[in-house]
């Protein structure tokens, strides 16, 4: 597989600085996200992929060809990379067909060509109406449509879904995913949502000060964070202190298996909510002390405490609930991942 | 209806670390830049010529100009005119635009347009009338001039207040009143203090409205700036005086917009908070209902029935059955052709500018814009003056012809269109223009396909605006029009000149018809 996207030591600064020397590596044909709270420079690095914004240090390759570097800039339109910003920015005074028609030759606007492009996201039929006359999740897919129609080496999406309400966000998204897998896009994705960001991405990197801490697969960034400011960002955590001795680890909870061996001393432990257990069978357990629950419906959160006085999050089956102040055994289910302190 | 502004539209604050404003940063287009200096260039020449022509035979000759008691004399007149008129339309316009927006009036929505419509009645048509029906109107007691210059220029107080009043918050008066305070009080401390800005904003309107004007002043024979810098251009054969007079009456309009400026302070009048303001229900004036709607309609009666009776009376006397229209044809046609030829100049010349502000940071943009907005301080009659000296001085053979006037036009009528272009290129986000960068489109196809197409309403509006304005213009079009042409005001302006009222009507008629479509297109687009 050939590099779609091959970002090197990117530097840019406005008031004071966004990156910091970032990598960044996509692949053909996959869709990667970066995920990241706001203000870390996602989307700035987005910019200047598209050549928007000039970048102060570093590289930036598209398809194998270098579109920015030292004394090189190669202008938006040279430079094969489609944009779908937030909200879509459909042109309001063209048509649908017009709008995916947009970043095509003069010679290959036809109705054909942007019928085709419309069908690839669940839209045919739709090109004589305004823009207007769309709801907000059709006006998304007409403006990925637009983006893929002239065959882009790369797609960016710049928190696409953002301004969705919550019950469209997950329909829509599938969709667009799925349109970029048909087309045989390659797509980068930015978003501040981790629940997006895991459930979409063949690849998550996860953007901090400026740089990419952390990229791969979303079951391994979940399961294996590069740091503890990884495992808190993506996915909830419960964060706990321990005393670590090669293959385990002594903490509230007991003593819990670690994933990675060969650590010792002083760690932060990380266990996920969905790990605790009320009152398992064939686990070790301590006790603990329900304090609140929040019912969800299909699961359940529930704020114990420990005998210590540690508080902690389990994340369990919403039927048969602890009441508050009732008293419970937990026990931790699969191993640990920790990091010395 | 004109935009009221003075400067350049506010922009919001550029944000700290600036990544998502999508405003480029990158070198703007050459093919916008140069035509953009181009037009800057064409806004300061006037100004700059002024300068050089009035220091022309040395400061001696300047100090002297201002030394002499005529010259005190000329400011102070002015001056009191300036104050005198804007303190009775402050008070009028805060009047009409509380009544028309808060009170329970019958018929609100029709007296909101009434209250507006003088704007459309130029000075030299309002004076027309007044001076027909009552002669002893003219003369240095200024009682003429006040009277018209009031009744035209009420609404640039009038519009802005109302709008104030629309968007302001009606949450803060109830607070006012739930501590205690009365309906009076609250309106005082509350509601007042926020109309500030809308205040300053038409006041200055008003006056620099008043220390320009050509019309009213010269009709009813008082002796201000621009009726004595005009005879003095007329009567003698050394203009340096009307030179340095220019420069006088610019230096006062600065000051007053620097005045203006400096009022405004660091109060915030946004509203804080999020989610959009209810407006205000509707205050039942009960008994007070009659002389509300008396007082609506004796303003109407002064403002727009006056002139209206005086152009039917005289007109009906003015036309016979053997009466030559070809003149009168003749005449609207000028008009009507210069105003078309004035309004595609200046758009034409504003596109650059207003989009390069709309769409670029960075100091040469707005410097351009600020440049481009000197015309809103640069009296109709001072503009003209300069460009009788631009035109002896660099290309002789212009003088007097056609593109010397519309280069005026260009001059004092640019603010009308950059302001439109840039307010309807500000509309559409700048991610737009991002989106056809990437999709292949050069930044000159962009400005076709995508920037203009969308700010195309908006423009045409400004356009509009400024056809209607050079329609109305008097004094440059009188100076500077070529020789043996008349438009309809440069008629009218001679007949009344020689008290022929029978004469001038039907040219003081037909201008009213032929503004009130433009006007009635334009209020129509803003009603929506």
């Amino acid at each position: 597989m050939s590099a779609a996207l091959r970002v090197r030591g990117l530097h840019k600064a406005y008031d004071s600085p966004v990156l910091c020397g970032l990598d960044l590596d996509v692949e053909a044909g996959t869709l990667v996200t970066l995920l990241g709270p706001s203000g870390c420079g996602k989307t700035t690095l987005l910019r200047l992929v598209a050549g928007f914004d000039r970048a102060d240090a570093g590289s930036i390759e598209v398809a194998g060809a270098l579109v920015e570097g030292p004394g090189c800039h190669v202008p938006p339109e040279r430079r094969r990379v489609a944009v779908v910003p937030q909200e879509g920015a459909l042109f309001p005074h063209l048509s649908v067909a017009a709008n995916v028609g947009f970043g095509l030759p003069r010679a290959e606007r036809t109705a054909a060509r942007t019928d085709q492009a419309l069908e690839l996201v669940g839209l045919a039929g739709l090109g004589r109406r305004m823009p207007h006359e769309l709801s907000g999740g059709q006006q998304q897919r007409v403006a990925v449509a637009r983006a893929l129609a002239p065959g882009p080496s790369l797609v960016l999406l710049d928190e696409p879904f953002s301004a969705l309400d919550a019950g469209l966000r997950a329909q829509v998204r599938s969709e667009v995913r799925a349109s970029l897998q048909a087309a045989g896009a390659t797509a980068v994705l930015v978003t501040h949502d981790q629940q997006e960001a895991l459930s979409v991405a063949d690849v998550v990197a996860v953007v901090r000060d400026g740089l990419v801490v952390q990229a791969g697969a979303p079951w391994d960034v979940y399961a294996h964070p590069a740091d503890l400011g990884v495992a808190t960002f993506v996915g909830e955590a419960v964060v706990l202190a321990g005393e670590a001795s090669g293959d385990r680890v002594l903490s509230a909870l007991g003593s819990l298996v670690l994933e990675a061996r060969g650590l010792h001393g002083a760690v932060d432990l990380v266990v996920r909510p969905e790990q605790l257990e009320v009152d398992p069978a064939g686990l070790d357990t301590v006790a603990a002390t329900v304090e609140d629950r929040v019912f969800y419906g299909h699961d359940a959160l529930l704020r114990l405490r420990l005998s210590d006085g540690t508080s902690v999050t389990a994340r369990t089956p919403g039927a048969a609930l602890a009441a508050p102040g009732s008293q419970v055994r937990l026990g931790c289910r699969g191993g640990v991942v920790a990091f010395a302190r | 209806m004109p935009t009221a502004i003075l400067e350049p539209p506010l922009r919001s604050d550029p944000p700290a670390a600036a990544p998502q404003t999508g405003r480029a940063r990158s070198r703007p287009p050459l093919l916008l830049v140069v035509p953009a200096v181009a037009t800057a260039v064409v806004a300061l020449l006037p100004l700059v010529y002024l300068v050089l022509r009035a220091f022309q035979r040395g400061p001696d000759v300047v100090a002297d100009v201002l030394l002499r008691e005529r010259t005190a004399m000329v400011l102070v007149r002015s001056l009191t005119m300036a104050v005198a008129v804007t303190t009775a339309c402050l008070l009028l316009g805060v009047a009409l635009a509380w009544l028309t927006t808060r009170a329970d009036l019958p018929l609100r929505r029709g007296w909101i347009v009434v209250a507006a419509l003088p704007l459309a009645v130029p000075t030299y048509v309002a004076a027309f009338a007044w001076l027909s029906l009552v002669p002893d109107l003219a003369g240095g007691h200024g009682f003429g001039a006040f009277v018209v210059l009031t009744t035209c220029s009420y609404p640039y107080v009038l519009l802005p207040v109302a709008a104030a009043l629309r968007r302001a918050d009606p949450a803060g008066e109830e607070v006012a009143r739930s501590l205690g305070l009365t309906a009076w009080q609250a309106f005082c401390r509350v509601t007042l203090p926020q109309l500030r800005p809308a205040l300053a904003a038409g006041g200055l309107l008003v006056a620099l409205y008043v220390l320009s004007d050509f019309g009213a002043v010269s009709i009813m024979r008082f002796d201000a700036f621009t009726r004595v810098i005009y005879t003095s251009y007329g009567s003698s054969f050394d203009r340096t005086p009307a030179a340095v007079l220019g420069l006088l009456l610019i230096a006062v309009t600065f000051v007053l917009v620097w005045l203006e400026g400096r009022s405004r302070g660091r109060a915030s009048y946004s509203r804080l908070g999020q989610g959009g303001a209810r407006t205000a229900p509707l205050v039942r004036l009960g008994r007070g209902r009659l002389p509300a709607v008396g007082l609506l309609a004796a303003v109407a009666a002064v403002t727009l029935g006056v002139p209206a009776w005086a152009l039917v009376y005289w007109t009906a006397i003015g036309t016979s059955p053997d009466t030559d229209w070809s003149q009168l044809v003749g005449a609207a046609g000028t008009s009507l052709g210069v105003a078309a030829l004035g309004a595609l100049a200046t758009t034409a010349l504003a596109i650059p500018v207003g989009v390069l502000a709309a769409r670029r940071t960075g100091r040469l943009p707005r410097l351009l814009e600020r440049a481009s907005y000197l015309g809103h301080a640069l009296p109709g009659i001072v503009v003209a003056l300069a460009m009788v000296f631009l035109a002896l001085t660099l290309v002789p053979g212009l003088y007097q012809r056609l593109p010397v006037l519309l280069l005026a036009y260009v001059v004092l009528f640019l603010p009308l269109a950059v302001g439109a272009v840039h307010a309807s290129t500000a509309q559409s986000p700048p991610g737009l223009e991002e989106v056809a960068r990437s999709a292949g489109s050069g930044p000159v196809e962009v400005l076709r396909r995508v920037t203009l197409p969308l700010a195309a309403p908006g423009v045409a509006a400004g356009a509009a605006l400024v056809f209607l304005t050079c329609m109305k213009e008097l004094p440059a079009t009188l100076v500077l029009r070529p020789i043996g042409t008349d438009t309809l005001a440069t008629r009218l302006w001679t007949e009344t000149g020689v008290a022929d009222y029978a004469a001038a009507a039907p040219f003081a008629a037909a201008l009213v018809l032929l503004a009130a479509v433009p006007t009635f297109l334009l209020t129509r687009r803003a009603g929506r």
